[in-house]
């Protein structure tokens, strides 16, 4: 799966972007999702419990809601002007029974 | 009498039955695994960030790869009695595992896929599902992210 969007705003979590220069720097910007789990899936996900494995339903609904937590990011640095956001990270938290925040951070930059 | 059989024997049918899938699928996991990182060999993922003097760097871009695992009621039982008395949860062990490498095989091969050379400054997060029952205590399952900026050379 990518993250990143792949069109005006370059994402990567190194330090700087690899062969290009940063010229400006805009701050930190951040981006997050909270979302609950899906009552079907939660069924299967409760089945599979039984015999271990892979929780799919899971895998999916997680890889979505971290998607848009990073395109939430990806905005807010796009209207601010920078064209890049580097040292991205990520964080997973249970807020409460079967809710989590996916959360995404980054610097926004601007590279020639 | 059925009576007996329900309170002791539904319990013990299920976690048999528990503990021969969830071994096969974890066998299973592990060859497809091996498999998977012999397809993979030579491409740099790599965990630091600072790149060879030589590399010439066209596009970049963040990679990841996730997945969310459990471990089968049997092995969940062990792994409870295990907590009782202290010690290595062996049970837990393999789980991770399987779980970690199987994150990094598909950022790798989402990188791969997009055409890129590399992966650098791989990150892996570990994060716990907590599900409903017992008010929550209990794991649903574990997320392994693995993630990284993927790059081509030029």
């Amino acid at each position: 799966m990518s993250v990143g969007s792949s069109q005006s705003v370059i994402l990567s979590n190194t330090e700087s972007i690899p062969g290009r220069q940063i010229v400006e720097f805009y701050g930190v910007v951040t981006g997050n999702t909270v979302r609950a789990k899906h009552v079907g899936r939660d069924i299967m996900a409760g089945l599979k419990n039984i015999v271990g494995g892979e929780l799919k339903g899971y895998t999916e609904l997680l890889q979505d809601s971290r998607k848009e937590a990073t395109d939430r990011m990806i905005e807010q640095a796009h209207s601010m002007g920078a064209n890049a956001v580097v040292n991205v990270r990520f964080a997973t938290s249970s807020i409460s029974q079967g809710a989590a925040e996916l959360f995404a951070y980054g610097t926004a930059v601007r590279i020639a | 009498m059925i009576e007996i059989l329900l309170n002791f024997g539904l319990p013990i049918l299920i976690m048999l039955i528990a503990f021969f899938v969830g071994s096969r699928i974890e066998k299973r996991h592990f060859e497809d695994i091996q498999n998977r990182e012999e397809a993979l060999h030579g491409f740099p993922a790599v965990s630091f960030e600072k790149l060879p003097a030589d590399w010439k760097v066209g596009s970049v871009d963040l990679v990841s790869g996730s997945v969310v695992i459990s471990l089968d009621y049997f092995k969940r039982i062990i792994a409870g009695l295990r907590g009782l008395i202290g010690g290595r949860i062996k049970t837990y062990e393999p789980l991770l595992e399987r779980a970690r490498r199987e994150a990094l095989l598909r950022m790798t091969e989402s990188a791969k896929s997009q055409g890129f050379d590399a992966v650098v400054n791989v990150r892996l997060e570990t994060s716990r599902l907590a599900n409903s029952a017992r008010n929550g205590k209990g794991t649903a399952g574990i997320e392994i992210l693995a993630f990284g900026t993927a790059l081509s050379l030029s």
